[in-house]
């Protein structure tokens, strides 16, 4: 805001003395990224993680790269996908930025897709995680997840590791059913069976019914996908229903165990078993080192969320040094498919094919370290690609 | 036969529980004509109040839960004598607007307080986990519901039925002015009344925080039930919501177990059945005023 301010100033100036023509020169000097999150609503605490990370970045890497000062002009959506297109438009239109980033849902991601297309810039998807959003515009870019690169990886390790039978419970929305779709297919193909399959309505999160026809159904385990915030309510229920003492285990993608609400869970949450991207416990020197800048800048730990924000707006520092500051909306996605780096989840690419994220994918179990709860990872799945694309 | 008896015991402490939270409205709606759609943001005072003072300052739970009541009463009391008391006498459009102004601030404000993270309540070891009778699981917590608001009926009954504040209530509502003629203190009856509706929101936010979570959306999200319990139960009584509360909750809860497919329908096809049979709901009064 400040710069826009001062550059304003200087157009004005400029104007004055005569030297109208020096103004547009200036103002290319900027690049500017609009960030869509959602900062109130269910989904706020996506928007604050993200926001937080790409803020620590910048912070440790400075807010000029090839020359050029990084502007962000942030945006709240509340996770609602009319809002999400209104602010897409007045960014491009009216602030003319170089990029759009964010995107805490897949709904919101969809609605700013088309005008990414028209419009010819990219579109850094940071949070949302259907297989469909890349290949609904040639200027979207992934840097956060698709819930088929967890899904698939614990239907594959679950049917391996003596579970055969698993009671499945996911929220029933479009990510709940993708987690649901990738991991039955791979669970069954692997000789699994489903013996129970329950959709919970997002808006009503007492978990009582449906966890008591799970425990009926007597399975080895359960595969839950429920959104972030409600994973708390889940854990809490399954153990005062004494499923777990039902000897009834938890697998999933991460979500069900997102490290920004895992300390709130109590002790039911221990050994659960799920397949992520990232743990806070993650064990790189990059990640420590992360772990601990992010707790002391915003007090508390990162997410899956911050990581894939810290590696959007890694991906648009990248992209610009190789183009040399060039902002042309063509040249910057050309600029980042292929891109390699390490993230503090690990090693991650950008697929050039896609233009989705490839990553390890991570099998955790809940443990206590030093009082705290973390997802500690012990078995990894290396350079996963998103496998929910369809096929050409 | 026990997962049926499991199941009727869950519905009956669903049942129960909306009923605690639903009731504060059933008093403002029905007995002072007010609609008060600001209801579910009392409730999240108590609740957060109540986590506040357990999980921050290490009160027992049950010492809290006093305490949610009161404070949320004493909020409740504060913006009717400030606010809620002009619009008494203002069209139902003007409540309903003014009072989801301030559900939306009171969001906003335990937003910017408290944060949009979920908050869970610490509770004591002795109401965490199930008991078997007969092979019927007993969750505590869920038990505690039911004796708390069990007790909390009978109470607000006898108090409506058999006290002198009962009776000057039920006349301040039937004929304010005649009741006035006669000596009652109208606005004191009607602020009382509507602070301890707000007592009883407070208290059932605290109580649901385990089983319904606590967020600053949670005036929003139960919103919803709050009428439907009301509606259905008609607004005239306490023993109509509470009537109403019981079927919602065990036909709910039963709906979710048997076919899961369904999910929230079954509620919304029970009140539109009980609607069409009964338009002002289970025990209303034909045009009330």
């Amino acid at each position: 805001m400040f710069v826009r301010k001062q550059l304003s100033w200087a157009a004005a100036v400029a104007a004055i003395s005569g030297l109208a023509a020096v103004a547009p020169a200036k103002a290319q000097d900027a690049v500017k990224i609009g960030l869509i999150l959602p900062m109130t609503g269910g989904q706020a605490s996506t928007g604050k993680q993200i926001e937080n990370a790409i803020k620590l970045y910048m912070q440790q890497k400075g807010d000029t790269v090839a020359g050029k000062k990084v502007e962000i002009i942030l945006k709240d959506d509340a996770a609602i996908p009319d809002k999400t297109k209104t602010a897409a438009q007045e960014l491009i239109v009216n602030d003319k930025v170089n990029f759009i980033a964010g995107f805490g849902v897949t709904p919101a991601a969809l609605a700013a897709a088309p005008l990414a297309t028209q419009a010819k810039i990219p579109e850094v998807v940071m949070a949302a995680g259907t297989s469909i959003i890349t290949e609904r515009s040639p200027y979207i870019v992934r840097t956060s997840f698709t819930l088929a690169q967890s899904s698939t990886i614990i239907g594959d390790w679950a049917v391996k590791n003596g579970i055969k039978k698993v009671a499945t419970l996911t929220s029933d929305y479009a990510p709940g059913n993708d987690a649901l779709n990738f991991f039955k297919q791979h669970f069954t193909a692997g000789g699994g069976e489903v013996v129970e399959e329950v959709k919970t309505p997002l808006a009503n999160p007492d978990f009582a019914p449906f966890l008591q026809r799970m425990k009926d159904a007597k399975p080895d385990a359960i595969f839950v996908f429920v959104p972030a915030g409600q994973g708390g309510n889940f854990m809490k229920q399954y153990a005062e229903r004494g499923l777990d003492k039902a000897g009834i285990k938890v697998i999933g993608p991460g979500d069900v165990t997102d490290d920004d609400l895992l300390n709130n869970m109590g002790d039911a949450v221990l050994g659960t078993v799920t397949a992520h991207l990232y743990s806070a416990a993650h064990p790189s020197q990059m990640n420590k080192d992360f772990v601990a800048a992010y707790k002391k800048a915003f007090g508390n730990r990162p997410g899956f969320m911050a990581v894939g924000g810290y590696d959007g707006i890694h991906l648009i520092y990248e992209a610009l040094k190789k183009t040399g500051g060039d902002t042309n909306g063509d040249k910057l996605i050309e600029a980042m498919k292929g891109q390699k780096w390490e993230s503090p989840r690990g090693p991650i690419s950008i697929d050039p094919e896609t233009r989705d994220i490839v990553q390890n994918i991570y099998i955790r179990k809940v443990e206590k370290v030093d009082g705290e709860l973390y997802n500690v990872e012990f078995a990894t799945f290396e350079a996963v690609k998103d496998l929910g694309k369809t096929k050409k | 036969m026990t997962a049926i008896l499991t199941n009727l015991f869950d519905g009956v402490a669903y049942g129960m529980l909306l009923f605690v939270l639903a009731c504060g409205l059933a008093v403002t709606l029905g007995l002072m004509n007010f609609v008060n759609l600001a209801h579910g943001a009392f409730a999240m005072a108590g609740g957060y109040i109540c986590m506040v003072l357990v999980n921050r300052m290490g009160w027992p739970f049950f010492a809290a839960l006093p305490l949610a009541f009161v404070s949320a009463a004493a909020i409740g009391i504060a913006l009717e004598r400030t606010l809620y008391r002009h619009l008494y006498a203002r069209s139902h459009l003007d409540q309903v607007l003014f009072t989801i102004g301030l559900t939306f601030m009171s969001v906003a404000a335990v937003d910017y307080i408290q944060g949009s993270s979920r908050v869970f309540i610490d509770l004591p070891a002795a109401l965490q986990g199930q008991f078997d009778v007969f092979g019927v699981g007993i969750g505590r917590y869920r038990l505690m519901i039911i004796v708390i608001c069990g007790l909390l009926t009978i109470g607000l009954q006898l108090v409506l039925a058999k006290t002198r504040f009962g009776s000057r209530l039920r006349a301040a509502v039937d004929d304010p002015r005649a009741a006035s003629g006669l000596g009652i203190n109208v606005p004191q009856v009607f602020a009382f009344t509507f602070a301890f509706g707000c007592g009883l929101a407070g208290l059932g936010g605290a109580l649901s925080a385990e089983i319904l979570g606590l967020d600053p959306y949670f005036p929003l999200k139960f919103m919803i039930y709050f009428l439907i319990v009301v509606t259905v139960g008609g607004s005239s009584s306490i023993t109509g919501p509470f009537l109403a509360s019981l079927l919602l909750g065990i036909g709910d809860v039963a709906g979710k177990y048997y076919v899961p497919k369904m999910g929230p329908f079954v509620i919304y096809t029970m009140m539109i059945v009980i609607l069409i049979w009964r338009p002002n709901g289970l025990f209303g009064r034909t045009a009330a005023r």
